[in-house]
């Protein structure tokens, strides 16, 4: 079934949610005519789709950097600011600048980081990111990331959505109705978090004007992984099942009476949603896990534990199906004490990464995986003081201009840099890279043309990437 | 050689080359032309508008091709004739429709359907008729078209199946006999009133033999206060309405749900449409204006506010100005009229210009506060003001606070001025816009006619941020924090005065200018207020946003009426007759039942906008009462029931699906309006917030079981079970949920300690309420959540299901006080929670949750 098909039985609103017959289909299949088993299967939003192209990448991990990292201080070493430390920049630079707090005029605030290369491709990182460092070889760099927003929501709107508009559905919800689930048992979009809530909040992983099916399904760091999932106190396992077995047997004796098609798809949402509750301790459950490789993420120790058993819990859950993992970390929006704060993240998210990038590797996994590490915007070269009072607590401000992702895995070329900033990191000088453009790559690799994969809504066909984007041909392998 | 190219304009080589190559479309096997008589309105400009017009329409020619107006398209495009009258087969249109040499137009979305090129291959064919463009249908003037004749004068019960009837017999199809009596009572209950109906109302219903017992029903329910929460839900899904900002900081908004509350309460009394319409639209400009139609104008509130630091409130001011305009167009007109922010509609008749003459009707407005004591409110507060100011003033001159906040204020208002020179004061400036509302305003009005809102805005943003510009030490010089608890002590003793968000005009109105490429900060020409040049005018006595509200309920307009009775319909159908309900223009769906909607937009009109009127019109008709049941043999001719053939079984809303199983298990709140509510929701959904920041208070209580529509409605960390079933985000005008079935819903029913709750109250109940064996009770918890007694096949299935359940309980009975943890005198503990377990079997299966 290709995409426009796919769309105009979703405009017919028949949503069936059997992943490919399940246990509830078959049963169900009996006593149904087989044309319409067939179209349980065939209407299924979930069901795997095949690409518009063959592709590189069957999954996406988006480790989402949520605040702005500072590429001047871990990615886009710039000495020549050494130079300009304390000192304004020059007027023509910061001409019609508008920045979120900081004025042009503030000083240079120059970085204080030792780049070192790295890896065959000889990469400069800086010291704060070791691991993610000696990943180089596998890793596409990006120094050349612009957007059009300077404040946290706006620009997270505009990486996941494609727009400044709050309820436009989001880069992962976009993957599952471009290509379906994998998983039987998980959920196709899954959102994972640690530090503290992101700006955007459900909006980055909403599916806006798409059903709700493809909406990101938030697993949870403290109690039930997924909303909902243990059975309430006192019903056990047998208990459950026996509940479901007797409410198949009347929803179908419904059906009889109705001949509704929507009663066999209700019946399949109980049977999926059965065997997520018996999928997602399996999946939450690391005793199988080497002592190596956890500590390689640093599942058992501080500061990495929770972000690194988020990193782990995104490898097995690509392991399972799942189609995109969104993986947030909030917040590297370090408008005050850089230095110190900086660090404080990167003990947090380094060596955690790294140790995921590599563990895809050595698993085959990285070949149709892939990685994206990165924020909404990047902070400026100025410095922004908020405390005058306190003169170590300068930190930077957003910077929409020119910023820096690394990609990885699937249809990325690895050891590669793409795009150039000026001396000062103020603009991009070389491969301008929209965040459009960074969609309609990921979307590419997915196997998807980002100008075809569209939803009609309020009278016209949108898009990931609103009217704009094109393929970045140098961040491909 | 008919399909030899003539030389475009663009001559030259390439073109010369190509333009001896004949086309080789007989090559090709073309879809072959349909037979019928073209009608070109009817069957081929809707087709042109849709898929063509965007590229080669009134906005844009690309390659110089223009196929809405007869001579361009027949002159053809930069490369020649693309149309051969009387030759489809040589026409270079249907080339590119049909895909020869793999070359498609339109390039983007689905490819024309063999059918669609066999309607142009037919028009081209039979010598490209092109009468003149009538409008489109729904800019026409309602017409009030005579009900049809029918041959089945028995089964009509009132005009609307004239219609629905008329078109069955022209398809020769048979409507669905009556649904049983008690599927209906079900049917119009949940449709009215949102809940089903009780076991009294089911035995009342069912001896009441009188022959309009139905319709003295449908009275009943219609006059129940209940009716307004029901339709209430439909209409702040268009206002977009949330109890909190949104974006970032998301804070929360304590009184919006008095514009909720005004909602529920115009409909209860049936306010009519027309002046549901002025009240929220312009409540603040109307002759006979009170505060009742202040609070109305809350309809533009539910915008959404960006407070995130940093920010330029001019920005998001402006978005909300153009979302005003947008909103307006969805809800009263049907029309996309956002689409024209960056340049002129691509399919519909409206200008970039006349978009920005929308907003200028909103530009001028301000979001106020005001004080709206609810009855009892304001006596008691009365009395005890005097007092509390005298007490307050002292308090705050005993910690030096007004002539600090002097010099406070002169900072702010420096840095307003001459950005740039003090950054600590420009920090705490920029904090100060996204605390106050209208900041900027206040900041330079004369604090002598300040409003004591503005004036308590300014204290508060002073003791609660000065440190933003002063530093901490100085706070703690001034002791702030101990004032602070003071001040909140003095303030708990004064009883409160409730507040309402309305729009009002702005005495010192911003311009309006074309936003260039759709860029706020680029100023394109100022525009002055005024409607679309394709509607009506505006008579020219009316002016400003009341003459725009009144312009869109006047008889003239062919949109307002169609497009709200359409929703009515939608409610009660499960579809609109315009299954695009948001979009009346080319771009959206057109009617099923054209002359029905306009008979129904008319009698609306005819009908003093009475919506009950409308509503009860639809639900007596023959056409509602129809059964559900699928017919196989339409699956095939009519999968979406467009005909209506049947009635269609729907999965109830979000906020129904939790209101019916804790009115089952006899929780359920029965209060009608008020405040919003939390009830229990699980620990880390709230957390999810920037920050943490929102805090989810549980409400204790009969709060916890207050119906879906009151739960709060905290925007960037939603309630997950209104989520779950498909509530929309409330960032936009929403005009048509969705209804999809995914397995966290299915957890949710199951899993949810709410749901949970439900099941053991349900329990509780039924063993209270029925005495007697298993099958009496059994009869009991079916007459509660499905109304009607169990099949015999369904006993037998449930029963065995109890006593499997029962044997398991007491094999395991460590399990019985986690399921059943109440003692109920002379049932054992076992067995009331063998019957929660059967509750909850209940309050899953699909047909509760549905509206059969």
């Amino acid at each position: 079934m290709d995409l426009e098909q796919f769309r105009r039985i979703q405009s017919r609103r028949k949503f069936f949610r059997d992943c490919a017959g399940g246990i509830g289909t078959i049963a169900l299949a009996q006593m149904l005519e087989q044309d319409a088993r067939a179209a349980a299967v065939e209407q299924n939003p979930l069901a795997p789709r095949k690409a518009h192209f063959p592709a590189k990448a069957k999954n996406i991990i988006f480790m989402f950097m949520e605040g702005g990292p500072s590429q001047i201080d871990l990615f886009d070493p710039k000495p020549e600011l050494q130079k300009w430390h304390g000192k304004p920049l020059p007027a023509e630079l910061t001409k019609d600048l508008r920045l979120a707090f900081t004025k042009p005029n503030a000083a240079v605030l120059g970085s204080p980081r030792i780049f070192t290369p790295h890896g065959q491709s000889g990469t400069e990182f800086s010291d704060f990111i070791p691991n993610i460092g000696s990943c180089a070889d596998d890793l596409c760099l990006v120094r050349s990331m612009f957007t059009d927003a300077f404040n946290h929501h706006p620009g997270q709107l505009m990486l996941f959505g494609g727009s400044i508009q709050v309820g436009r559905p989001t880069m992962g919800a976009w993957t599952l109705y471009g290509l379906g689930s994998e998983s039987q048992n998980l959920p196709g979009f899954v959102v994972l978090s640690s530090g503290v809530g992101t700006s955007g909040g459900t909006s980055n992983w909403s599916s806006g004007y798409l059903p709700s099916t493809y909406q990101g399904v938030v697993f949870r760091s403290a109690g039930d992984p997924v909303l909902y999932l243990s059975n309430p106190p006192g019903v056990t396992r047998e208990m459950q099942r026996a509940e479901l077995d007797v409410l198949k047997d009347l929803n179908e004796e419904h059906y009889t009476n109705t001949g509704d098609m929507e009663i066999a798809s209700r019946i399949s949402s109980y049977e999926l949603g059965f065997r997520m509750q018996m999928a997602a301790p399996e999946l939450l459950d690391f005793s199988k896990e080497s002592p190596e490789t956890l500590a390689m993420y640093g599942v058992n120790e501080d500061p990495t534990k929770q972000f690194a058993t988020n990193c782990l819990l995104a490898r097995r859950m690509v392991e399972r199906g799942v189609r995109f993992v969104m993986l947030n970390h909030a917040s590297w929006d370090d408008h005050t004490d850089l230095n110190r704060k900086l660090k404080t993240h990167c003990d947090v998210a380094d060596k955690p990464t790294g140790a995921l990038i590599k563990d895809l590797k050595q698993r085959g996994l990285l070949e149709n995986t892939l990685v994206v590490w990165g924020g909404e915007f990047g902070r400026t070269p100025m410095c922004e003081i908020r405390n005058p009072r306190d003169a170590n607590n300068a930190g930077r401000d957003h910077h929409p201009l020119a910023y820096s992702l690394f990609m990885a895995g699937g249809g990325i070329k690895g050891g590669t840099v793409v795009g150039k900033t000026d001396d000062l990191c103020m603009n991009v000088v070389e491969d301008k890279v929209h965040v459009h453009d960074l969609q309609a790559t990921l979307l590419h690799c997915l196997g998807l043309d980002h100008t075809r994969l569209t939803v009609h809504h309020m009278g016209r066909d949108f898009r990931l990437t609103d009217v704009e984007g094109k393929v970045v041909q140098k961040m491909l392998a | 050689m008919g399909a030899m190219l003539r030389l475009g304009i663009l001559g030259g080589t390439f073109v010369c080359l190509t333009a001896f190559v004949p086309l080789r479309a007989a090559d090709v096997a073309l879809p072959p032309a349909a037979t019928a008589k073209i009608e070109f309105a009817r069957d081929i400009e809707p087709l042109l508008a849709k898929r063509c017009y965007a590229c080669h329409g009134p906005q844009q020619q690309m390659s110089g091709l223009r196929l809405d107006q007869n001579d361009a398209a027949l002159k053809g495009g930069a490369a020649g004739k693309d149309i051969v009258p009387g030759k489809s087969a040589d026409s270079r249109l249907i080339h590119r429709v049909a895909g020869v040499d793999n070359k498609f137009m339109p390039p983007m979305g689905a490819h024309l359907t063999a059918a669609e090129v066999g309607l142009l291959r037919a028009w081209i064919d039979q010598g490209v008729e092109w009468t003149a463009r009538a409008p489109h249908w729904s800019f026409q003037k309602i017409q009030r078209p005579a009900p049809p004749a029918v041959r089945n004068t028995k089964w009509a019960r009132n005009a609307i199946d004239n219609f629905i009837l008329a078109r069955l017999d022209k398809e020769g199809i048979a409507p669905s006999p009556e649904a049983p009596k008690l599927t209906l009572l079900r049917r119009v209950s949940l449709d009215i009133t949102g809940l089903p109906p009780t076991p009294e109302q089911v035995r009342d219903f069912m001896g009441d033999a009188r022959p309009d017992a139905y319709e003295r029903m449908v009275d009943r329910l219609l006059d129940s206060p209940h009716y307004g929460e029901k339709w209430a839900r439909y209409w702040l899904d268009l206002a977009r309405y949330a109890d909190s900002d949104g974006y970032e900081k998301d804070r929360a908004r304590p009184w919006a749900w008095r514009y909720r509350h005004w909602v529920i309460d115009a409909l209860n009394r049936d306010l009519p449409f027309d002046q549901f319409t002025t009240q929220q639209l312009a409540g603040d400009l109307l002759p006979q204006r009170n505060l009742d139609t202040l609070v109305a104008t809350g309809f533009n509130r539910n915008t959404l506010t960006n407070r995130e630091g940093g920010t330029d409130p001019e920005q998001f001011r402006d978005e909300q100005v153009l979302d005003r305009a947008a909103t307006l167009g969805t809800v009263w007109m049907g029309l996309t009229v956002g689409c024209a922010q960056c340049h002129n509609h691509k399919y519909d008749p409206i200008s970039q210009k006349e978009f920005y003459q929308l907003t200028a009707y909103f530009n001028t407005q301000e979001e106020v506060n005001v004080q709206a004591p609810l009855p009892g409110e304001l006596g008691p507060y009365l009395t005890a003001k005097p007092e509390f100011d005298l007490k307050k003033q002292a308090l705050l001159a005993e910690y030096k606070i007004p002539e600090n906040l002097v010099d406070y204020e002169a900072k702010l208002r420096d840095s307003a001025l001459h950005p740039g020179t003090h950054d600590d004061w420009d920090f705490a400036y920029g904090e100060f816009t996204h605390t106050v509302d209208n900041a900027r305003k206040v900041l330079f009005l004369d604090p002598a006619k300040r409003t004591e809102l503005q004036r308590n805005a300014m204290l508060d943003v002073f003791l609660g941020s000065c440190g933003n510009l002063y530093g901490k030490e100085y706070c703690d010089a001034l002791k702030i924090a101990e004032l602070r608890t003071k001040l909140s002590e003095l303030n708990a003793k004064l009883p409160p005065v409730s507040y309402a968000p309305v729009l009002i005009e702005n005495d010192t109105p911003p311009k309006t200018y074309i936003h260039v490429k759709g860029d706020w900060r680029e100023r394109g020409d100022e525009v002055q207020p005024g409607t679309l040049a394709v509607l009506p005018p505006m008579p020219a006595r009316e002016t400003g946003r009341l003459g725009l509200a009144r312009w869109l309920v006047s008889p003239e307009h062919p949109l307002t009426s169609r497009v709200a009775v359409n929703r009515l319909w939608q409610e009660v159908f499960g579809r609109g007759i315009v299954f695009t309900s948001e979009d009346f223009g080319t771009q959206g769906d057109r009617p099923t039942h054209p002359e029905l909607l306009d008979w129904l937009a008319s009698e609306y009109i005819q009908r003093g906008w009475s919506t009950k009127q409308m509503i009860r019109l639809m639900v007596t008709s023959a056409a509602y009462r129809q059964s559900s049941k699928a017919r196989p043999e339409l699956a095939a001719k009519d999968p979406d029931n467009l005909l209506l053939a049947r009635q269609s079984r729907l999965r109830l809303p979000a906020e129904l699906i939790r209101d019916e199983s804790l009115y089952a298990a006899g929780l359920l709140d029965l209060r009608i309006g008020g405040r919003s509510v939390r009830p229990p929701q699980p620990k880390g959904v709230a957390e999810l917030s920037y920050n943490g920041s929102v805090k989810w208070e549980e409400s204790t209580g009969p709060d916890r079981y207050r119906r879906g529509l009151y739960i709060l409605f905290q925007r960037t960390v939603p309630y997950p079970q209104l989520m779950s079933f498909d509530a929309p985000s409330a960032s936009l005008s929403c005009s048509r949920r969705e209804r999809t079935d995914t397995p966290l819903q299915a957890l949710n029913l199951m899993n949810d300690p709410v749901f949970f709750e439900a099941s053991q109250a349900l329990a509780f109940r039924i063993m209270r309420e029925a005495s007697g064996g298993f099958r009496q009770r059994l009869n009991h918890a079916f007459a509660i959540t499905l109304a009607r007694e169990p099949s015999q096949r369904e006993a037998e299935r449930l029963g065995k299901f109890f006593d499997e359940t029962s044997r398991r309980l007491t094999a395991n009975p460590q399990t019985v006080p986690a399921l059943f943890p109440n003692q109920l005198e002379g049932v054992p503990q076992a067995e009331a929670a063998a019957w929660v377990e059967l509750s909850r079997v209940l309050l899953n299966l699909d047909e509760f949750i549905t509206r059969d």
